[in-house]
């Protein structure tokens, strides 16, 4: 069995980590970077749980292999928060009670934020179009598209009074 | 989400009743929280099972040889390491349970363990467990109830003699119980009727659907003992089922609650966790566990798949005058299906004075299925509220008027025994009778349906842990895995007994060494039974805590009074003396303020819950988009209520996959043909609305605040609910499950 | 499995002729799912998104040119190439989820070659090109030519498909791609139908196109609902001869997904929807996008 050497970011950092080749970066990043808070539920990308951006782009980690990640930019929930402040994405949802057990929400916080990065003011729609690619059995998603909804109001307003992008 | 009115005269709090973060919330949303993959242990090894490829086969011959000598596999297990329970004379049930863990002679179903296999790493152990070398005899299967129950069937279990039949047979079946509910005469009931129907109806198994596959990781010392940290509902139960496997005492074993990734019922049994820890016995380090999602779908346990008739008459002003019920649920492979609570709650929200009603348990080579949310009820429920709907549709009367007619109220003795107390049904029909939703015309081209539905809730065992920390802040141990919020509502309760802010409480769910003994989160008892144990413990504080006030100011107990998290001396007299004032000097007290306290707790209140849906309907397709849904339950006190409301969304939006799209697929081989999310296909974001909650609070009687469970109700009417919208959007009437847009074109070609 | 990250396509083509246990994959959402549930792991994997053509997505004045590799979101989320081909860019946009779109790509979409591939139908009926990498140099096929059956396409071993070709449409010209699947996203199509129908200023029909997928072993172009339709006006009656032509061309299966009853008459439906609406873009009075029917 042979081990690729991968040399990536994630979260800001440089990280390095020694990978079966045809392991997936989900086995990688929980196994050989000890990153667990991303989360398997089905390993085939039917259920969003495993979702991070690389390269600033949502994707389930159970459908790369690891070596891509070679050179690239990852972002995990770990990385979501600022060091001692929530991003509004996490607050809105622990204030709109949008999780209740809690396992599929790394990935519907990191899909969101991909979502309001690339379209500040979705509509109603167009967030349930965004995370149909992740399940959740708990909620029945109302809440938590009404917390995205939420978070999205608080960008916007954070950035025209900071006149920031994110 | 709206909410009735409080009845004049109910107290008003300050806490409970607030939407508070929940504490274990920070956690989850930073991915530090952990379910039960998320442990590493230093020197884990990682398990991997070996499953039956058929539905049906003796095991002739298992050879293990080649797995246990690749490089990297510690341990190796089968049925032999495991007590033969049969030949050690113990119940049926739990000889059951162990087969169900690892096959002794017969594999059951597609999916069944025969062997288990760990090793340093996941592909080695996959590997290792594809190398072990069963000879099987396939046996005729049989993966329905009509297959199960037909003459020459042939049968799973050679001792299985149908319970509740007399005489009793002589020759082994199937059929594995049958149990009936009667009262009052049927014959004259349906001859009072004005109009009788009789309809057929079946179901398919249909898995809870948790995104966390099951998981644990084992860690057993030579000593005889082990660690257990597993995601389940319930870690004292799990702890009892796996020790009996294993023939261990109880207390041989330490269990932990991981963060639980979804249960609904489905994580209330054991599957991996015998394995693991016998595995982490042959190779003396720890073993970690967890199933793929294929493994989730075939080898744990969905809810039954059934069949069932009904007859019901109703007079044409809409009194409902008997109803009887014929209904086969599959047990899967050992017995155990739901089909006894579906007895009891079939009618339950209606007084029927004539009734006779018959449920079957039928094992069958399916995986055995296990408890999903209401176990039972919504499965019946499909086709009671389906038929109401019929009948109202034949007398042309309103469905919400015919369920006023008929609603079960207090004083009204149960289909299923008991007297009922003060229940809220009526409250909940009125709710959506006089919503918006119900009120605002049927738009062109769309369905509207309502339904009902019933589940008990119980009360049961729980303990739980309260102190008092120096600075005066409270902690709250339970032994209640939280599935859907509990511990907010815990730290509510503790905020609204003491009178403090409730960001000084924390929560905390113990194992099995450290807090006293806990029934399963499920039967929607947890913010009940849990909940009354912490208010005891609270009270007895406040008690204790007056007594110190008394002695540090040298009066009597009775002139101390606990006011808004302050003692007061009843004169005024004295400067208050606040938790934290009183922890300071606990020691000068009588010692720490730490109060622990157990009840079986009793006087859960039935839930009820009306529901309505508009459906838009493509004609040409069959393709039905839920347009609008409002839901009303009866929470007695919502405690918290954004997870009341969580509850009722989450069960609505199952209800609604069931209805429509999730079904067990088996080939003619008896082997699952749809084991994964893309074709076991449940509810995704943008095929609903919102899930419009109007929260009832009829308090229940028998608990401190009033409180029912929520939990499960939500998900018994949806599949009717919807059924009713087909019919009154297109005509047709779907008598079957899921109501694919393949069936309904196919009966939409068919209609006149 | 070993993993190899090629820059230049005739490096990738030395990668594949290496080993006859080689496989290229783009964006793995068909390749992982597959070796997870069992199918034999290629010795070597040839990752082509590391090679610029393969990622590329360029406008000329007569065509666009489609990297094989390059993820359907890119294709989605250009104004441009979505407003000129809002049927084939809806249709690359229908796999899957945004998690599955920023990583899936016609080139794969087309070598899974499943019979339900979404961009397919609306790839043929804008009757693009691929142009396959050879041991030789490169050729350029029809799109209709590749795909051979479930699961198998005409790709000979080491060959790989570098990019697309596809012509601008003429003026007047509409495609659309729609879609029943059970749920609203995350489902495999039970019936795919594609339409491409270019009309003149008395609103008849001077070139239509219409695809089926999910219906047979390969996408297909129906000549029948095609000739109904050229020469003539949009309306009830060569619709309804669009619909009929399209069951009939049916050659489906029964699965867990959809019967053969129910794909024939849905085949006939979609496909008239599909054709109406890709008119009603060719005519400029489109209202929406139909995502799926």
């Amino acid at each position: 069995m042979s081990r690729t050497h991968v040399n990536c970011e994630i979260n800001g950092d440089h990280v390095d980590f020694l990978s079966e080749s045809g392991a997936s970066l989900l086995n990688a990043l929980r196994d050989d970077v000890g990153l667990m808070g991303v989360k398997e539920g089905c390993g085939t990308g039917d259920c969003g749980a495993c979702s991070i951006l690389m390269d600033d782009r949502v994707t389930c980690a159970c459908l790369i292999f690891a070596p891509e990640a070679e050179g690239r930019t990852i972002v995990t929930i770990e990385g979501l928060a600022a060091a001692d402040e929530l991003h509004p994405l996490q607050q809105c949802f622990l204030e709109g009670a949008a999780l209740q057990c809690g396992v599929c929400t790394p990935g519907f916080l990191l899909a969101a934020k991909a979502l309001l990065d690339n379209n500040p003011t979705p509509t109603e729609t167009e967030v349930r179009y965004a995370l149909a690619g992740n399940l959740c059995r708990c909620t029945g998603y109302d809440k938590i598209i009404r917390a995205v909804l939420e978070a999205a109001d608080i960008l916007a307003a954070n950035a025209a009074t900071n006149g920031d992008a994110k | 989400m709206t909410m009735t009115e409080e009845p004049t005269g109910a107290p008003s709090y300050k806490w409970v009743g607030s939407r508070s973060v929940r504490p274990d919330g920070l956690d989850k949303v930073t991915g530090k929280a952990q379910f039960g993959a998320d442990l590493k242990l230093p020197n884990m090894l990682e398990g991997a099972v070996t499953r039956s490829p058929h539905a049906h086969a003796k095991i002739i011959s298992i050879d293990t040889t080649a797995a246990e000598a690749m490089a990297g596999v510690h341990a190796v297990v089968t049925a032999a390491d495991l007590p033969d329970l049969a030949e050690a004379g113990a119940k049926t049930d739990d000889i059951f349970m162990s087969e169900k863990i690892l096959a002794r002679s017969k594999v059951l179903w597609e999916g069944h363990p025969v062997a288990a296999v760990a090793a340093t790493s996941r592909e080695i152990a996959r590997a290792a467990a594809a190398a072990i070398v069963v000879e099987y005899e396939p046996l005729p299967h049989v993966l329905t109830v009509t297959e199960a129950l037909a003459d020459g069937a042939p049968v799973l279990h050679e001792s299985m003699m149908t319970r509740g039949v007399d005489p009793a047979p002589e020759t082994a079946s199937n059929a594995a119980s049958r149990a009936v509910h009667e009262r009052g005469d049927l014959d004259k009931g349906f001859a009072d009727a004005d109009v009788v129907l009789e309809r057929e109806y079946t179901t398919k198994p249909v898995h809870q659907g948790y995104i966390e596959p099951h998981a644990c990781v084992a860690d057993a010392g030579q000593d005889g003992r082990a660690n257990l940290f597993v995601s389940s509902q319930g870690h004292f139960s799990m702890r009892a089922m796996t020790a009996t496997t294993l023939g261990w005492d109880p207390s041989q074993l330490n269990v932990t609650p991981a963060e639980i990734g979804g249960g609904f019922g489905g994580k209330t049994t054991i599957y991996l966790e015998p394995l693991a820890v016998r595995l982490s016995t042959k190779a003396g380090r720890p073993v970690r566990l967890v199933m793929g999602r294929d493994e989730v779908f075939k080898a744990t346990g969905p809810t039954s798949g059934s069949h069932m008739k009904i007859k019901m008459g109703i007079t044409n002003d809409g009194q409902i005058t008997a109803a009887q019920i014929w209904m086969a649920f599959e047990a899967g492979a050992f017995p155990g299906s739901p089909v006894g609570a579906a007895g009891m709650t079939a009618i339950a929200c209606y007084t029927v004075p004539n009734f006779f009603i018959e449920g079957f348990d039928v094992v069958c080579n399916k995986p055995k299925v296990a408890a999903y949310r209401a176990p039972g009820a919504p499965i019946i429920a499909y086709g009671v509220e389906s038929i109401i709907d019929e009948l109202c549709l034949a007398i042309d009367m309103d469905p919400i008027d015919v369920r006023l007619k008929n609603a079960a109220v207090e004083g009204t003795q149960a289909s299923y025994g008991p007297e009922f107390p003060r229940i809220g049904f009526v409250e909940t029909l009125e709710a959506i009778r006089d919503s918006e939703h119900y009120r605002s015309p049927v738009p062109e081209g769309y369905g509207r349906g309502v339904a009902s539905g019933f589940w008990f809730n119980i009360g049961g065992n729980s303990t739980a842990t309260v102190h008092v920390n120096e600075d005066g802040n409270v902690n709250v141990i339970t032994g209640s895995p939280d599935i859907g919020g509990s511990r907010a509502s815990m730290a509510l309760f503790a905020a609204e007994e003491f009178g403090i802010d409730v960001g000084r409480v924390s929560t905390k769910i113990a194992d099995t060494q450290t807090i006293g003994f806990n029934d399963v989160t499920g039967g929607s008892r947890v913010t009940l039974a849990t909940g009354k144990v912490v208010i005891d413990c609270c009270r007895t504080i406040k008690q204790d805590l007056r007594r110190r006030a008394a002695k540090t100011w040298d009066c009597e107990i009775d002139d101390v009074e606990w006011v808004e998290g302050q003692a007061q001396h009843a004169s005024g007299t004295e400067t208050p003396l606040s938790l934290a004032d009183l922890a300071a000097k606990a020691s000068r007290t009588g010692g720490p303020i730490s109060v622990t306290q157990s009840d079986n707790v009793r006087g859960a209140g039935a839930g009820f819950t009306t529901q309505l849906v508009d459906l838009e309907i493509d004609d040409e397709t069959g393709v039905c988009r839920v347009a609008r849904y409002t839901t009303a339950q009866d929470a007695g006190k919502a405690i918290h209520p954004s997870y009341v409301e969580g509850q009722m969304q989450g069960g609505v939006v199952q209800g609604i996959g069931w209805a429509f799209n999730e079904e067990y697929i088996h080939r003619t081989d008896g082997t699952l043909d749809n084991p994964s999310f893309l074709d076991y296909r449940i509810p995704v974001a943008s095929d609903l609305p919102m899930i419009e909650t109007i929260v009832v609070e009829v308090p229940n009687p028998n608990h401190p605040y009033g409180v029912r469970g929520v939990g499960e109700a939500g998900i018994v009417p949806p599949m009717a609910a919807i059924g009713n919208a087909i019919e009154r959007g297109t005509g047709c009437r779907l008598n079957d499950l899921p109501m694919s847009p393949i069936r309904l074109l196919d009966a939409i070609n068919h209609r006149h | 499995m070993d993993y190899l990250a090629p820059t230049t396509v005739a490096d990738a083509i030395d990668a594949l002729a290496s080993t006859a246990d080689s496989r290229v994959f783009a964006g793995a959402t068909d390749l992982i799912p597959q070796i997870r549930s069992g199918r034999p792991e290629p010795g070597l994997l040839v990752d082509l998104k590391r090679i610029d053509r393969l990622t590329a997505l360029a406008e000329s004045d007569t065509s666009w040119t489609i990297g094989a590799a390059t993820p359907t979101s890119r294709l989605t989320e250009d104004p441009s190439f979505s407003s000129q081909f809002p049927g084939l860019s809806e249709a690359a946009g229908l796999i899957g989820s945004d998690q599955i779109q920023n990583r899936s790509s016609l080139g794969g979409n087309l070598c899974n070659a499943s019979p339900a591939a979404d961009s397919v139908p609306a790839m043929l009926v804008n009757e693009a090109r691929a142009v396959v990498a050879t041991a030789d140099g490169t050729r350029t096929v029809p799109v209709s030519d590749v795909t051979t059956g479930p699961g198998a396409t005409s790709l000979q071993a080491g060959e790989f498909i570098v990019e697309f070709e596809v012509d601008k449409p003429p003026a007047n010209t509409g495609d659309a791609y729609l879609r029943m699947t059970p749920r609203t996203e995350m489902d495999i199509a039970v019936v795919g139908a594609g339409a491409r129908v270019t009309l003149d200023a008395d609103g008849n029909c001077t070139e239509a196109r219409v695809a089926l997928g999910a219906v047979a072993p390969t996408a297909r172009r129906v000549s029948d609902a095609e000739a109904a339709l050229v020469g003539k006006p949009i309306n009830d009656e060569t619709l309804a001869a669009v619909a009929a032509a399209a069951s009939a061309a049916c050659d489906p299966i029964d699965d867990k997904r959809g019967t053969i009853e129910y794909r024939k008459q849905v085949a006939g439906v979609l496909a008239k929807r599909a054709v109406k609406l890709a008119a009603d873009r060719a005519s400029g009075t489109a209202t929406t996008n139909g995502e799926s029917a």
